[in-house]
């Protein structure tokens, strides 16, 4: 018969080979030969931490209570992993990419890195820890009582026997838990324990389960007879606990943070949640399958007081088969202290990172550097929070009487956790999830669990019995059991069904209502979107010169030795001048960040790295720098597209300048040899006619006045050509004074007719329309009568029509005084039309001996005038056109 | 054979190759697996049970069936999981085939 002494030197054994392991695969891992370690079977083993020692013992009990009710436990997870391509493959993605160090740290990166939230959450996990760990300490007490009861030495008491497995498991959870300070922070040692430990308690299980069907019932047959025949022989389920259990379990298979670290935190490869997928379901399967045997046979074969929890041991030891017992009770002791070692390994650093951590560096701000220190208080601040979960464990214990069955207990601990999965699911899901919103549904969620199911169920120890049975204050509407006067429903299903309902509900309406922080709105996008934006981990992005900060930091950690030494190896590989701090490069940042973990952990490193650098991720600086940048660069452009058009302009408009001046040049070298020519003909003409007067002896007197007349002709006709070239270059170049005067059209144009006509040879019949000239000008009337007398008696010289005709009509036409000048000749032809404006332009023969700078001195002048004139066509003869502001008149009047 | 073959794909299809037309549903019975099994643990929730008079399924049946569907859903994952390796390794092989579906 085992005595409680080699059940101890058992258990001793038994810790002393995990540690073995462990140790083993920490040097297989660091001699680079351990890939199996990293083998989906590793993955999904340890998973297999999900099986408790409610599993192992509770399940069967649970079995013997409520027949297969049990198997939601099991069967939520199972969907949950089966579909996995859903949910779990993000999670993992997510927390790959992030970082993340545990389900806090996953919440509070979602939710703008709020380490409020992260501290809620870490609260909310150590308490909701707290009911389950009180389940382990309670079926390891009941697992020894058992022996105790059997052992005649009967040197047992339950009290004391609690308290000291408490403190073996804790310190056995510090020293396994924090042990691992100096290695690289992938546990391989711890998961490799697990996975032992996994196996262990699926072959314990199964061996008693095959006993128990082979051995004591002879048979499938013969038990699935015994089965129907027991009094859980017939299918009676509570409906909403059959539902409510299964998405209770799937939910906290997710949320529970030990299952967070092993299955989020400890994947190196996301390709084996493929493997898990179906592996995991399998080893809930092959958990599950023997277990309501061995509750039918527990029921058969144990007296009607037997606690059916603890059928697994008893039902071998009434059979006299101690090493089946044995190995029974091993089992349970695995399932125990796997759990409790995750659970404290993920507790303990949530705790260290968002609670110890933040309050300590802020509190060391700018003291001076004493090497050794930060790892000293992340070993005390983990140590610390695993005694004190299991201190929290212990009380919950004593408190709830350590007398209900383990299921409930583990149910309690499930409806907890629960707590977190509007947030976590929101989060990855809906990117309109803000934190206050995950603040307000944690709170709710929270804050209702303690109140209808916690409390209640540590009995009248913290809350009094009259409140539980009438409501605070009398009110019956809230009794913690039946909320809003809902009475009849089982307590587990009502306290999950308001406290999850309405955490879902305060939730999305926060969400709804506030408005997400900038880090919050671009974690929202990197989380929902995560297949999108990134596929590895992020490196570091330190920029700024914080790599005296991080040798102050690293030489707190390492001593200042290794740590200057490290620097010094750095600055060479990266400048190759040792003596000066290398810069904070991404891999630098990295090399740092893998040498700080081998002394406080993988995830104290990376928040101490994120704390001096700033993040690993785009941070909102990073992004409105960015942005500042783009517009800066949009601004500059801009600008210069704006130059850019207006160089284009300047070289249209120069283009333009330069034909006006070739064309100028042109014009002008016409001009020159116009005007050598018309200076020419003249000249050529009395050159001719002195010297045949000079020479000639015999002139008549007749043939002398003849040539004289032709030679004082000539000479008139040249001075009015040097009259007119004068004319317009003084006209063209500006400088002509314009001698402004009042007067009427009709006086202006009575003069100019009647001068013009003076000359002619009178055929010239000029009409006038004489009422529409009663307009008063304002300019200069010489000039403007010059232009007059130039178009009569250009109309006098050119119309060729028999009986000539020239009709002046004046118009008021749009603020203009429009004088037409109109004639009954042939007109101009349309080619010459464009030209009679340029100097010297003639049309046809030179029949009237003008220069042909008439018309070009009339549009000088009318255009001093503020005016114009134009050629008229299509009026039957040559047309012109006056115009003249109305601007003068008006001011005249 | 290649002529047309280059039309497909210079034309921007509406519709994707047959592969990954494949890997497409693949991921939809992906996502149907877990509503599939959560339809078959709710089923036995229509069966009657003792306070229902005569005729209450027996416990050995409720173990055959919920261990049948545990085991189905499990298959049905394992089979998944080896197709979306096979999937997945395809698609490494051929990186270029993925820009075209895009």
């Amino acid at each position: 018969m085992a005595t409680l002494n080699v059940l101890i030197l058992v258990c001793l054994g038994y810790v002393v080979l995990l540690f073995g392991v462990a140790f083993a695969a920490d040097r297989l891992a660091a001699a680079g030969r351990g890939r199996w370690l990293r083998s989906p079977l590793i993955y999904t083993l340890s998973l297999s931490i999900y099986c408790t020692a409610w599993t192992f013992y509770g399940a069967v009990g649970n079995a013997a209570r409520s027949g297969l009710e049990f198997v939601t436990i099991y069967l939520g997870p199972t969907l949950v992993m089966v579909g996995w391509w859903w949910g779990l493959r993000k999670l993992v993605r997510v927390g790959r990419s992030q970082r993340v160090t545990s389900i806090a740290d996953l919440i509070s990166s979602r939710y703008g890195k709020s380490n409020t939230l992260a501290i809620c959450v870490t609260i909310l996990a150590v308490v909701g820890g707290t009911p389950y760990i009180a389940l382990q300490l309670q079926s390891i007490t009941l697992s020894f009582s058992i022996f105790a009861e059997a052992d005649p030495t009967g040197l047992y008491r339950e009290g004391s026997s609690v308290f000291w497995v408490a403190t073996g498991l804790a310190l056995f959870a510090i020293l396994f838990g924090t042990r691992n300070l100096d290695a690289n922070e992938r546990h391989h040692g711890v998961v490799t324990a697990i996975a032992l430990e996994a196996v262990v308690k699926l072959v314990a299980l199964l061996a008693v389960g095959i006993f128990v069907v082979w051995t004591i019932a002879g048979g499938i047959e013969q038990m699935m007879d015994r089965i129907d025949s027991s009094p859980i022989g017939q299918w009676n389920i509570d409906a909403s606990r059959w539902t409510t259990f299964t998405f209770l379990s799937a939910a906290a298979f997710i949320c529970l943070p030990r299952m967070f670290q092993v299955m989020v935190v400890e994947n190196d490869d996301e390709s084996h949640l493929r493997t898990a997928a179906w592996a995991f379901p399998l080893y809930l399967l092959l958990m599950s399958l023997f277990v309501v045997p061995i509750a039918v046979v527990g029921l058969d074969l144990m007296p009607a007081g037997a606690n059916p929890d603890l059928f697994v041991l008893t039902v071998p030891l009434s059979q006299g088969n101690d090493w089946l017992a044995m190995l029974s009770f091993i089992g349970g002791f695995s399932s125990a202290t796997s759990m409790v070692i995750v659970t404290a390994m993920a507790l303990s650093t949530m705790v260290s990172n968002h609670v110890v951590m933040p309050i300590w560096l802020s509190a060391q701000e700018g003291s001076a550097s004493v090497s050794g220190d930060v790892r000293t208080i992340v070993l005390m601040a983990r140590r610390v929070s695993i005694a004190a979960i299991m201190a929290l464990g212990y009380f919950y214990y004593r408190m709830s009487g350590g007398g209900a069955a383990l299921a409930s207990i583990g149910l309690v601990a499930f409806a907890g956790i629960s707590q977190i999965l509007p947030a976590l699911v929101g989060g990855l899901f809906w990117r309109g999830a803000t934190r206050t919103g995950a603040l307000v549904g944690l709170s709710i969620g929270f804050g209702l669990w303690i109140y209808t199911l916690l409390l209640p169920g540590m009995g009248g120890g913290l809350i009094p019995v009259s409140v539980i049975e009438n409501g605070p204050f009398g009110w019956g509407f809230l009794r913690p059991q039946a909320l809003f006067g809902i009475e009849g429903i089982d307590p587990m299903v009502h306290s999950v069904m308001w406290s999850l309902s309405l955490n879902t509900i305060g939730f999305c309406v926060a969400s709804l209502l506030s408005f997400p922080s900038p880090l919050e709105r671009l974690q929202g996008a990197q989380f929902v979107n995560v297949f999108d934006h990134s596929v590895a981990p992020q490196g570091w992005t330190g920029s700024v010169a914080q790599s005296e900060d991080l040798m102050i930091m690293t030489q707190r950690i390492l001593g200042t030795v290794p740590a200057q030494e490290f620097f010094q190896a750095e600055a060479e590989r990266q400048n190759g001048r040792p003596g000066r701090l290398p810069e904070p490069t991404p891999g630098f940042l990295q090399r740092l960040e893998r040498e700080l973990s081998g002394s406080v952990g993988a995830a104290t490193a990376h928040a101490m790295i994120g704390q001096i650098v700033g993040g690993s991720s785009v941070s909102v600086e990073d992004l409105l720098a960015v942005a500042d940048e783009s517009a800066q660069l949009l601004e500059y452009s801009s600008q210069l597209e704006e130059k850019s058009a207006e160089l284009t302009r300047t070289a249209r408009k120069l283009r333009e300048a330069n034909t006006k001046l070739t064309q100028v040049s042109a014009q002008k070298d016409d001009f020159l040899s116009q005007v050598s020519h018309e200076l020419r003909t003249p000249m050529t003409s009395i050159r001719a006619f002195s010297e045949i007067m000079r020479d000639a002896d015999d002139l008549s007197a007749d043939d002398q006045i003849r040539y004289a007349a032709i030679i004082h002709d000539e000479a008139l006709r040249l001075t009015r050509v040097l009259d007119d070239l004068l004319d317009l270059s003084v006209l063209e170049s500006g400088q002509v004074s314009l001698n402004v005067g009042d007067g009427s059209l009709k006086s202006v144009l009575d003069r100019a007719v009647s001068s013009a006509l003076a000359g002619g040879d009178g055929s010239l019949i000029v009409r006038r329309v004489r009422p529409s000239e009663r307009i008063q000008l304002h300019t200069d009337l010489d000039r403007l009568g010059q232009v007059f007398i130039n178009l009569i008696s250009n109309a006098q010289k050119y119309c060729d029509a028999l009986e000539p005709v020239l009709t002046i009509s004046t118009h008021d036409v749009g603020g203009q005084v429009v004088i037409d000048f109109v004639d009954n000749g042939s007109g101009i032809p349309p080619e010459a039309q464009s030209m009679v404006f340029e100097k010297f332009a003639r049309v046809g023969s030179d029949k009237a001996g003008g220069a042909g700078l008439g018309l070009a001195i009339c549009r000088e002048i009318m255009q001093r005038l503020g005016g114009d004139i134009t050629y008229l066509p299509g009026q039957g003869g040559a047309g012109f056109r006056l115009s003249l502001p109305l601007a003068y008149r008006q001011a005249a009047q | 054979m290649t002529a047309p073959d280059q039309d497909e794909r210079r034309r921007p299809s509406l519709f994707l190759e047959r592969q990954s037309y494949r890997r497409r549903r693949l991921m939809d019975a992906a996502r149907l697996l877990p509503l599939l099994g959560a339809a078959m643990i709710a089923l036995p929730l229509l069966w009657p049970d003792e306070s229902g008079g005569a005729g209450a399924v027996p416990m050995s049946a409720a173990i055959v069936y919920i261990f049948a569907c545990w085991g189905i859903l499990i298959l049905i994952s394992l089979l998944f999981g080896f197709a979306a390796r096979r999937l997945s390794a395809r698609e490494k092989d051929e990186p270029e085939a993925g820009k075209w579906q895009r």
